[in-house]
């Protein structure tokens, strides 16, 4: 029987991964993507297992993903979120994880507002980390869904024109997807405003395109991304109004395209800024298929890392 | 050394009698369904369910492939995890007669995690095992199957490979050390 192995003791994030851990972690989603529409859906793999979920900043989807994802997988789970923790006195992260792990737990999933804060913790403890989201960095489980959801659409990535477009420079959802996708083969092209656009993109080999008509009669698919009005210190443009104008996505401009558009959205949706509500709710748009997936990508990425020892 | 299970046409006898015995225990099959369990039960499963077909052919049997790698008791206790395969189950198992199929019974483990792995579609009324080589006085787990093609005394360091023309091989069934 095939071994399904990956080359990494954590998922920091997708830097850290290569193309055939991608591939044992979409085939193992496939598995768990058929136990979560079963009567029951529930399998007893990591029943011996605690993980904890450490979230330093706010998070609904993800947070619920996870933690859906350990329960269907039988695991034990301790929940801990920094607005009502010990973090408000003055403990050190470093502090506040061992004092979970003496607890005797098996996993970390963590978001952290600083980025790196994971790769940090993994050089000085012992159990497992899955990066769930680290400030502007990476956010790898949110790449591993979308691009699941794109293989899942399109049958493969080789060869996908792939358009991420809205705030890219503060976005751990952008650069997670610029280094999946270009690992699995697809050609990568973003767009938003040139303030939020970082001059260093092009060295990852993605496009840079100003213009979002152009960019969507490029692609096979888009991500829309949210403006994260809570990571920009200064003003990057003049307002939301004219943002939506030019690089908003409504119904009209998605239909005035010669070809059936795949529509990604990571979530939370601004609706009426980045997407019109028609637009979210559009048969071309996968925006639910993504949090269906979701659970079961961390389901296959909890359960191989587990695995490893 | 490698020794030949089923020499001249002793494999298509040997499962035209697992066919018959089965055909006598469900007669019309009304309220039977299979499972043949991944990755490699399935190949014999295919077979027995197409033999079937044309032996007794008042219906088509309903027919699934079961995969086990989530249930399996020894995840985390050695080596790599393994690679799961798709579970093809399109019915409910509540109260059915349910055959399951592997190619090799060794120590059971396997077939406790199928059990395990039903659960997810019913209650079945019962469960028989078929299988097409029993590795005798090799289990962990009591558990014994009900259609055997061979039964064989083996060593644990002996390895028995089933090779069918479902799964793109010549048809062999063989025993290496």
């Amino acid at each position: 029987m095939a071994e399904a192995l990956l080359s990494t003791p954590h998922l920091l994030g997708i830097k850290q991964v290569t193309a055939e851990d991608m591939e044992t972690i979409f085939k193992t989603a496939d598995g768990f993507k058929d136990v979560i529409n079963r009567p029951i859906k529930k399998v007893p793999s990591l029943r011996d297992m605690t993980v904890a979920n450490l979230f330093f900043e706010n998070s609904t989807r993800t947070r619920i993903s996870f933690e859906l994802a350990e329960k269907r997988l039988s695991a034990d789970i301790v929940n801990f979120s920094a607005s009502t923790s010990s973090v408000k006195k003055g403990e050190t992260l470093l502090d506040t994880v061992n004092n979970i792990l003496a607890m005797k737990v098996d996993m970390v999933v963590m978001r952290h507002p600083h980025p790196g804060a994971c790769v940090y913790l993994s050089r000085h403890i012992e159990a497992k980390i899955i990066n769930a989201g680290d400030g502007a960095h990476e956010h790898p489980t949110q790449a591993l869904l979308d691009c699941f959801s794109l293989r899942e659409k399109f049958g493969h990535l080789k060869g996908l024109n792939v358009a991420i477009v809205g705030d890219i420079l503060h976005s751990r959802v952008a650069l997670s997807n610029i280094f999946a996708l270009k690992k699995l083969g697809a050609n990568v092209r973003v767009c938003g405003p040139p303030t939020l656009i970082p001059t260093f993109i092009k060295s990852l080999g993605v496009e840079v395109d100003y213009n979002l008509k152009s960019t969507l009669d490029w692609a096979d698919a888009v991500n829309m991304l949210r403006i994260q009005l809570e990571r920009q210190e200064i003003r990057y443009f003049p307002s939301l109004r004219e943002y939506t104008m030019l690089y908003g996505l409504d119904r009209e401009l998605l239909e005035s395209l010669d070809k059936k558009l795949v529509v990604l959205h990571p979530g939370p949706i601004n609706r009426g800024v980045e997407i019109s509500s028609e637009v979210a709710d559009h048969e071309q748009s996968i925006i639910l298929d993504q949090v269906e997936n979701g659970v079961a990508v961390r389901m296959a990425v909890l359960y191989l890392l587990a695995g490893s020892n | 050394m490698e020794l030949n299970l089923f020499k001249g046409n002793k494999l298509e006898v040997t499962l035209s009698r697992l066919c018959h015995q089965l055909i006598e225990n469900h007669g019309d099959f009304r309220n039977t369904v299979m499972l043949g369990m991944q990755p490699r039960g399935i190949y014999l499963s295919r077979r027995i369910h197409s033999l079937l077909a044309d032996l007794s052919p008042q219906g088509d049997i309903p027919y699934g492939e079961l995969d086990v790698t989530f249930f399996r008791d020894d995840f985390r206790r050695h080596g790599a995890p393994l690679m799961a395969n798709q579970t093809r189950v399109d019915f409910l198992v509540e109260g059915k007669k349910v055959i399951l199929i592997d190619d090799v019974l060794y120590t059971g483990r396997t077939v406790r995690a199928a059990l395990d792995a039903m659960l997810a579609y019913g209650r079945p009324e019962n469960v028989e095992l078929l299988v097409l080589v029993d590795r005798h006085r090799m289990r962990q787990l009591p558990i014994e199957p009900r259609y055997v093609g061979i039964r064989v005394d083996t060593l644990e360091t002996e390895k028995v490979i089933v090779r069918l023309k479902e799964g793109g091989h010549k048809d062999s069934v063989r025993i290496e050390s």
